[in-house]
């Protein structure tokens, strides 16, 4: 990797050294262009667990789980993928589960697919609706503070938290 | 062209035979085995006649298609614990790619009951997609899970009974029951509640938090 492209992802082998320092041993996954280098690191990780999904509601129902049992975990989705998670949701909310999720946005900053529009500009409505908070970050020097702050409500706190990556952070696809 | 028969239970008679209140109880054994994971509807109550309102069973009252994957997170969490996961056709049917999920992981330490009546019991005996050719056990099959089962007769009982306490892999046991209520139970709605006594009796009997 060069210079450039190490500067690029820095944040997000950041983010993965606090996910790990905060006990996360579960990283559930779609797989995504935005989350590669998480995915990548947790997949090599000896000490987590990387679970394929697939369709992202498996998450939701396994990080649950994964509670019930003292662990802590992450699910890694696109914003697409909330869609999926709507009424799986309602397990959380009516468990008092902590629940974090990193959404890489599409539809978002600068997308050039038309498809991605209607559940990009969706996410932040359904998330709130099934009273998931957002955290949202445009910036790299966001990120490990957001991730903090995140980390915190969910499993101090114990609230449901997304942290929403924007198109701004991880750059959008241009067709 | 391959045609399925869809004259209500026309495939469903021969084989869903078993009396669930019987089946259920004689295949899980000594519940006290397991963490448990019961999915929504007549499983739920399949598992709380046999447990009574217990702290080590988790069971649901909806999020539909939860279950064998919340299954799989407590498996993982804890791999000293066998994990049992006892659920519907309908249920499992909702969410058939967590199949695919868990048997590409493969823990050791999950177990997965299919309660496989051919009908969705809560909604108006509408008939499901297993009493109309769908066979789950080859599903899981499929999935890679290795360790699969029907249970259909009394006599198979014993067998699947032993499957489940196996530590080799993930098994899966498709119970084929008759499409009858499940025994009376008065479930507890309380999902926040059966939370915080889960976790607490993991705590208290061995100090993980």
């Amino acid at each position: 990797m060069d210079a450039g492209a190490a500067a690029k992802t820095g944040w997000q082998h950041d983010l993965y050294d606090l996910l790990r320092r905060h006990g996360i041993t579960q990283f559930a996954y779609v797989p995504d262009a935005g989350h590669t280098v998480l995915i990548d690191l947790a997949l090599a990780d000896p000490h987590v667990r990387a679970i394929a999904l697939t369709t992202e509601e498996e998450g939701v129902a396994l990080l649950a789980g994964a509670d019930l049992g003292g662990a802590r975990g992450v699910l890694l989705m696109q914003s697409s993928g909330v869609g999926n998670c709507v009424n799986m949701l309602s397990l959380i909310k009516g468990g008092r589960f902590p629940f974090l999720t990193l959404v890489s946005m599409r539809g978002d900053f600068g997308e050039g697919n038309p498809w991605q529009f209607p559940m990009g500009q969706a996410t932040p409505a359904v998330l709130d609706a099934m009273g998931v908070i957002c955290v949202r970050i445009a910036q790299p020097e966001e990120v490990v503070p957001a991730a903090v702050a995140a980390l915190t409500m969910a499993f101090k706190a114990g609230q449901a938290v997304a942290v929403l990556l924007s198109q701004q952070l991880i750059g959008a696809k241009p067709f | 062209m391959p045609t399925i028969d869809l004259t209500p239970g026309a495939t469903a008679a021969a084989s869903f035979t078993l009396e669930r209140g019987e089946a259920v109880p004689a295949l899980i054994g000594t519940h006290e085995d397991f963490l448990i994971i019961a999915g929504l509807g007549g499983t739920a109550c399949d598992v709380g006649a046999v447990t009574g309102d217990a702290p080590h069973v988790y069971s649901l009252g909806g999020a539909m298609g939860a279950a064998a994957m919340m299954g799989l997170g407590l498996a993982l969490a804890r791999p000293d614990k066998r994990v049992l996961v006892v659920t519907g056709d309908g249920e499992l049917l909702m969410n058939l790619g967590a199949l695919a999920t868990i048997g590409v992981i493969d823990p050791p330490n999950l177990a997965i009951v299919c309660v496989d009546n051919g009908h969705y019991g809560e909604t108006g005996w509408q008939q499901s997609h297993t009493s109309l050719g769908v066979d789950l056990e080859q599903i899981a099959k499929g999935c890679g899970i290795k360790r699969t089962r029907t249970v259909a007769a009394n006599d198979d009982i014993p067998g699947g009974t032993r499957l489940l306490r196996e530590g080799n892999g993930t098994c899966f046991v498709l119970l084929r029951v008759k499409p009858t209520d499940p025994p009376p139970f008065k479930r507890n709605f309380d999902a926040a509640l059966m939370r915080n006594r889960f976790r607490a009796i993991l705590r208290d009997n061995d100090g993980v938090s």
